[in-house]
């Protein structure tokens, strides 16, 4: 009996010793994988923490497709490593005196992954149907396209010729559009995704963009294979006009959403790059990142503003001293140090650097001094508001955020400097996302976090949104003379005037009416590998890795 | 039988109609859609996806839609990852569930019992005491921990596994240990126990005092009788892991259907909540329905045209 239970012990032991054997035995031949060396193939490796909803550039509004996008499909022009407007498909473009004529000529020998022309029919084919109201779905960023002549008006089904829409391909390599308002920013315009041309074959398949055979791009990779939910592989496409430039053979996305993983991985040497802007490094590693690899810890401002808005249509916030008083007596510097830790800036106006001004960036230009930080100053501001509003007691009030984190101990840090520094008691509250969205645009909060960035590189992608209701103004804030100013800068071509007018309506967002509380201005927080260069992070904090290459 | 048969599965078609209307109105009765973001599209562009996706018509109409489109197999398309349709979003992301999912419940029952009859055999032994040990902590460390600790032990410090990835055989070692542990556990103290009881049983030692030889003991009567409760465990079991590995997916980043069940409800996809919502349904109530059958082939206590249903 003795003996037959040895020998039941032995096998499970066999068994188990056995398993980690093989483990081990077979990763020697692995190679790249676990080893900790570079890879030795040019191939970049990097996470996406959500799958990309869509790779249709008529449809895309996210980072993760974004990025994917970018690097499959190109613009008349692309982004230079400052974030310049240099030729992309266009070779050349004139633009009418008044600003609103734009000619491009396309190169001859921008080709699609299939080898087709890229021709200027290619562009007017996707941006009109980007526009057309009966497209469905119907893509949210049409609006992108509404500085084009009558492109609204089509969108919108109040017209319904589209060759009244002012683009026009004059011939194959002749592009001719013409504008609302002259929009100093338009060739910016021409590297957003929405912009992008499209093969015509996407006329009879509504599936392309499910599969890598039917994606057929422009850019300097195509799609070589999807597995839904796990990963995506981006090959480089030898069609491509400028294919000398670039040395990546594959890119290698990983889909998981956990950054312990993917930090976890980065370590490991499966990743050459992790963090922003489509993955994460968990915040309260960073420190010992900070430590362990100082020179591959990437920090970059980037243009997106983190801030509170209060609704000032119900009280207490609908006193302006009150919102001035809580926006006054928090310390920000002791956020960005202790609680972000990744090189924030403390803001203290509503466009975040990197934006262009006149002639330099507009933060640099118009200097964000609208208030300061001042415990006293904000007493008296809170006892001349609870005066004016016959207050003995401040109303209860709640501060709401939506599940996650950084926005938790963010929000947990303000209350307490709220409760310390005014004597109020705040209430911290975290809602899942979709039900803080639908709180905060139905103005059923008092405070809550909100974050904006930009769409495009001026200031306007920061001011016309706060507008007399306008769609993303959660804050109730109406103001004649601010929206008289918008409208004038909308209609101007005057730069220097442009600037000037959208300065004065930033001062009446936050100097007077301090409707929103700017907190930080992001920063792009990532690692990146000492083999991988020539890896670009735009002033939005896009990632561009179409041109970089293992040393 | 057949009575037997067709009376359970009555019982889940009804079952199923319940689950597919409730889950429907809580569903609806959540705040959001699924075009809702930190920038939100224009009221023109919100009222025309609302349109073209039904969503503007009252909730009840859309119900009765829904069970029409389904009745006729047809599950829509992803309101969120644009022109998929349900029915492939689900058929691409089952495999690598199904897989992980079926090499945990082999490797959990293998180990399992052989855990348990180790533990049984050396009774109050060094041997049973550390079994028991291990199954304690099995069951009481959570998944997500254990996971997270094997990927900084064995793939971050000694460099033998990847840490995430679901391409070669040795990307399935991690993720299978961290889903088994539980089960293991589990099936090695059910295996110990009913072993113990059948092995101080007196038909055992009956067949001892006869001098019958040790293999046909434990083999013929030993194990045999001392597995049954293991086979009603497994039922439900393989059900919780093939549809449970949720948090597992996340942290490995295997593209499973667990995966897409959270994203799903994250983004407001309700057709996609809807369809793994029935998929998922389908998939336990026919565990269920399996487990019931086996048990009744297994047990001749119990009785197939007998009031049980009842």
């Amino acid at each position: 009996m003795k003996k037959h239970k040895s020998l039941l012990l032995l096998m499970t032991l066999i068994l188990a010793i056995g398993t980690a054997l093989a483990g081990c035995g077979s990763n020697n031949n692995e190679g790249a994988g676990s080893s900790g060396n570079k890879p030795k193939e040019q191939v970049f490796r990097m996470n996406l923490a959500s799958e990309p909803p869509t790779l249709d550039p008529g449809q895309a509004q996210d980072n993760n497709s974004n990025t994917i996008i970018n690097a499959v499909f190109e613009g008349l022009t692309r982004k230079g490593p400052d974030g310049e407007e240099v030729p992309g498909v266009a070779e050349k473009w004139d633009i009418s005196e008044d600003g609103l004529k734009y000619v491009f000529t396309l190169r001859n020998d921008a080709r699609w992954s299939n080898g087709d022309p890229v021709t200027a029919k290619d562009f007017e084919f996707a941006w009109k149907r980007v526009l057309d109201p009966g497209f469905a779905p119907a893509p949210p960023y049409a609006y992108q396209l509404y500085y084009i002549k009558n492109a609204e008006a089509y969108n919108l089904g109040e017209l319904d010729d589209p060759d009244q829409v002012g683009v026009k391909a004059v011939d194959d390599h002749t592009l001719e559009v013409t504008l609302e308002n002259p929009t100093p920013y338009f060739l910016s315009l021409m590297s957003f995704q929405t912009y992008y041309p499209l093969h015509s074959s996407v006329k009879d398949n509504d599936k392309w963009a499910t599969k890598a055979e039917t994606i057929i791009g422009n850019g300097p990779f195509k799609i070589a294979s999807m597995t839904k939910g796990q990963k995506i592989e981006l090959a480089k496409n030898d069609q491509y006009w400028d294919h000398q430039s670039i040395k990546l053979e594959k890119v290698h996305m990983s889909i998981v959403n956990s950054s312990a993983t993917e930090l976890s991985s980065y370590r490991n040497d499966e990743l050459d790059y992790a963090g922003h802007p489509v993955g994460n490094i968990p915040t309260d590693q960073l420190a010992a990142v900070k430590k362990q690899m100082p020179d591959e810890l990437n920090i970059k401002g980037i243009s997106s503003t983190y801030f509170y808005i209060f609704n000032t249509t119900q009280e207490p916030f609908d006193n302006v001293n009150i919102r001035k008083a809580f926006s006054m007596a928090i310390d920000r510097q002791a956020i960005v140090d202790k609680i972000t830790q990744g090189g924030q800036i403390p803001a203290f106006g509503f466009v975040p650097p990197g934006i262009k001004g006149e002639k330099d960036e507009f933060r640099k230009e118009v200097p964000d001094k609208y208030f300061e930080e001042n415990i006293d100053e904000a007493k008296k501001l809170l006892d001349q508001g609870m005066k004016e509003k016959g207050y003995t007691t401040l109303p209860a009030v709640t501060l709401i955020h939506n599940s996650d984190d950084n926005h938790k101990k963010i929000a947990l840090a303000i209350a307490d400097m709220w409760k310390n520094n005014l004597g109020v008691q705040v209430q911290v509250q975290n809602q899942e996302w979709g039900v803080f969205l639908k709180n905060r645009s139905a103005l059923n909060y008092q405070v809550a976090r909100s974050g904006w960035g930009a769409d495009y590189n001026d200031p306007m992608t920061y001011i016309d949104m706060w507008t007399s209701g306008g769609g993303n103004n959660d804050t109730g804030f109406k103001n004649e003379e601010y929206d008289k100013l918008v409208k004038d800068a909308y209609a101007t071509d005057d730069n220097a005037k442009r600037m000037e007018l959208m300065a004065q309506a930033e001062k009446i967002l936050v100097e007077d009416n301090q409707v929103v509380m700017p907190i930080y201005y992001y920063s792009n927080v990532s690692l990146i590998k000492p083999w991988m260069k020539g890896i670009n992070i735009d002033f939005k904090g896009d990632l561009d890795f179409s041109r970089a290459y293992v040393e | 039988m057949l009575r037997y048969v067709a009376s359970k599965f009555f019982y889940m078609l009804v079952s199923l109609f319940i689950l597919i209307s409730a889950t429907f109105f809580l569903m609806k009765a959540i705040p959001g859609d699924p075009f809702m973001g930190e920038k939100k599209p224009s009221p023109e562009i919100l009222a025309r996806l609302m349109e073209q996706y039904d969503l503007d018509k009252p909730v009840f109409q859309q119900y009765t839609k829904y069970l029409g489109n389904i009745a006729q197999g047809d599950f829509g398309l992803s309101m969120k990852q644009q022109n998929q349709s349900v029915t492939d979003i689900i058929t691409d992301t089952f495999g690598p569930s199904l897989r992980l999912g079926l090499i945990a419940i082999v490797v959990a029952v293998i180990v399992g019992v052989l855990l348990g009859m180790l533990a049984a055999l050396y009774h109050r032994r060094l041997i049973d005491s550390a079994a028991m040990i291990l199954s304690v902590l099995g069951i009481a460390v959570p998944s997500f921990v254990l996971a997270s600790l094997l990927q900084y032990v064995l793939a971050e410090k000694a460099g033998i596994f990847n840490v995430m990835g679901f391409d070669s055989p040795l990307d399935y070692v991690l993720p299978v240990m961290a889903l088994s542990a539980q089960p293991i556990a589990f099936i090695a103290r059910l295996t110990r126990s009913s072993m113990l009881e059948v092995l101080h049983s007196d038909y055992i030692k009956t067949a001892k005092a006869k001098g019958l030889n040790w293999m046909a003991i434990m083999f013929r009567h030993v194990i045999r009788n001392g597995i049954l409760p293991v086979v009603t465990y497994v039922g439900p079991m393989t059900a919780n892991i093939i549809t449970g590995s949720v948090v597992i997916e996340q942290i490995f980043g295997i593209g499973g259907i667990g995966k897409q069940f959270v994203d799903s409800i994250t983004n407001r996809d309700y057709t996609v909540i809807m369809g793994i919502t029935i998929f998922y349904g389908i998939l336990l109530m026919l565990a269920r329905f399996m487990t019931d059958i086996a048990y009744a082939v297994v047990d001749p206590r119990i009785k197939l045209d007998g009031g049980k249903e009842g």
